[in-house]
């Protein structure tokens, strides 16, 4: 039988190196991805908001810092706040927590992806990128593990290998070069993917 | 079984296990965010060894002790002195000098966990020469917790991070003077207290705490659900006067509550707003 399932959203992961590695994936999202993009970049807990000003005029979806209770909207790309966990709720509106740093982290990956992967289920898909800690394992593994999709970077284009190479050892569906990711995420996100 | 019938029994099995609580101990977690709940409780439920929220429900109900590990859990308890030194810096030089016109002031730490950001108060309060002009509530509804915060002892560890904060903050003192250390910890000074009332009140459950004039709720509101949201919102509401203060937590805000036209925003970026003056 072939089906086709669409992805309903995107999740991100990226620590070490991360300012690059967005500006390779994020600017070349397609506009007319509809589907919302939640982005976990590890930083100090007294950053400002230049990610999300830098971004804002790098892509073509509006970029925004998520909210608490924020309802999460089509076609725009959205930060975790520094200091704060995000979490997405059932009515797909955002949350956030100031529990403690979990894999060292606050805004944690895992929190991110696996608060996602309950509401998304098999409609998320989620991307780890460069990053020298193991954070976005656990995240992965709960997207998988709720028929979702995940991709990490190829740790031969990371500048931090161990995040995406931790990702890869606990598995993932797809491993690619940074290059290649922000194509294959916007003829997945447009098709679905077609299964047997 | 499938997967969803699985998700739903499971969260059958929550929404007993949260009712369990409450009948047995009276707390009422049922409009807490969902998603950080949910979180909480899996965590705490892998650590017991045990496999089911029934089984857990069990536990609750017969082990005290154990609900009491839960209820940290469920209570995020994570701060600093001076958290957020910024938003410390605007109080001084723009409440403060508010404030300073009434000739006594009333101030509310709601949700004051372990007293952080209480003795942070305190210490604003004495260098701006208000201490002797004010009472100081600080109620929490974890009455752990609240012990702590009474006692005023920290691990020695965080107070790199609290010394600058304090000076960040604006602080015109030498901050060691507000406490004593040994090898492991710190004791604030037992003068800190000398102006708060700590006590147990749960905003969820309890009543109106009148006439504050500035009202302290830093990320406690991020725990609740919408709903609960604007029930504790009406509670700070009834319990300021006119042109009274409320500080909420940095990326907290009125914006997704009924009461964005009660107050008018005093700082934005800080998250302080004011009871408008006349009720519309």
């Amino acid at each position: 039988m072939n089906t086709v399932k669409t992805y309903q959203a995107l999740v991100i992961g990226v620590s070490a190196g991360g300012l690059a590695a967005l500006k390779a994936v994020l600017p070349g999202l397609s506009a007319r991805m509809d589907q919302p993009v939640i982005v976990v970049q590890h930083m100090s807990p007294d950053s400002d908001d230049f990610l999300v000003q830098y971004f804002d005029k790098l892509c073509s979806q509006s970029v925004k810092e998520a909210e608490d209770k924020l309802p999460i909207c089509k076609g725009t790309i959205y930060f975790a706040p520094p200091n704060y966990h995000l979490l997405v709720e059932d009515d797909k509106s955002f949350a956030l927590s100031t529990a403690e740093r979990v894999q060292y982290s606050r805004p944690a990956i895992d929190v991110l992806f696996e608060t996602a992967a309950d509401v998304y289920k098999q409609g998320l898909v989620g991307v780890i990128l460069t990053g020298a800690n193991a954070d976005g394992t656990k995240g992965v593994t709960a997207i998988r593990a709720k028929g979702g999709f995940t991709i990490a970077q190829s740790p031969k284009t990371a500048e931090a290998k161990t995040m995406p190479g931790s990702a890869i050892e606990a598995g993932v569906d797809m491993v690619l070069d940074l290059e290649e990711i922000a194509p294959f995420i916007n003829r997945l996100m447009s098709k679905g993917a077609a299964l047997d | 079984m499938t997967d969803n019938t699985l998700e739903e029994n499971e969260t059958i099995e929550m929404k007993l296990l949260l009712e369990a609580i409450h009948l047995k101990y009276g707390y009422n977690f049922k409009d807490y965010a969902n998603a950080h709940t949910k979180r909480r409780l899996r965590n705490r439920l892998k650590m017991s060894g045990m496999t089911t929220y029934t089984d857990m429900m069990r536990r609750i109900i017969y082990d005290e002790p154990f609900f009491n590990e839960l209820l940290m859990d469920l209570s995020i308890n994570v701060t600093e002195m001076f958290r957020d030194p910024w938003f410390y810096l605007k109080v001084r030089e723009e409440l403060i000098p508010r404030l300073k016109t009434y000739s006594f002031i009333k101030v509310w730490h709601a949700g004051c966990s372990a007293g952080q950001e209480v003795y942070s108060m305190s210490i604003l309060l004495e260098e701006e020469g208000m201490k002797k002009r004010s009472q100081v509530y600080a109620t929490d509804f974890n009455e752990l917790i609240l012990e702590k915060a009474k006692a005023g002892i920290y691990p020695l560890d965080v107070m790199k991070t609290y010394t600058s904060n304090y000076q960040k903050a604006g602080g015109t003192g030498d901050f060691s003077d507000y406490y004593t250390a040994d090898d492991k910890n710190v004791i604030l000074k037992r003068g800190l207290r000398e102006k708060v009332l700590f006590s147990s009140h749960n905003l969820v459950t309890d009543g109106v705490f009148g006439e504050m004039h500035l009202i302290f709720c830093r990320n406690v509101l991020i725990y609740f659900n919408r709903k609960l949201q604007n029930q504790v919102l009406q509670l700070f509401y009834d319990s300021l006067i006119p042109g009274g203060y409320l500080c909420l937590g940095s990326k907290e805000s009125l914006k997704f509550t009924d009461f964005t036209d009660r107050f008018d925003v005093v700082s934005k970026k800080e998250k302080i707003y004011r009871k408008k003056l006349m009720a519309e």
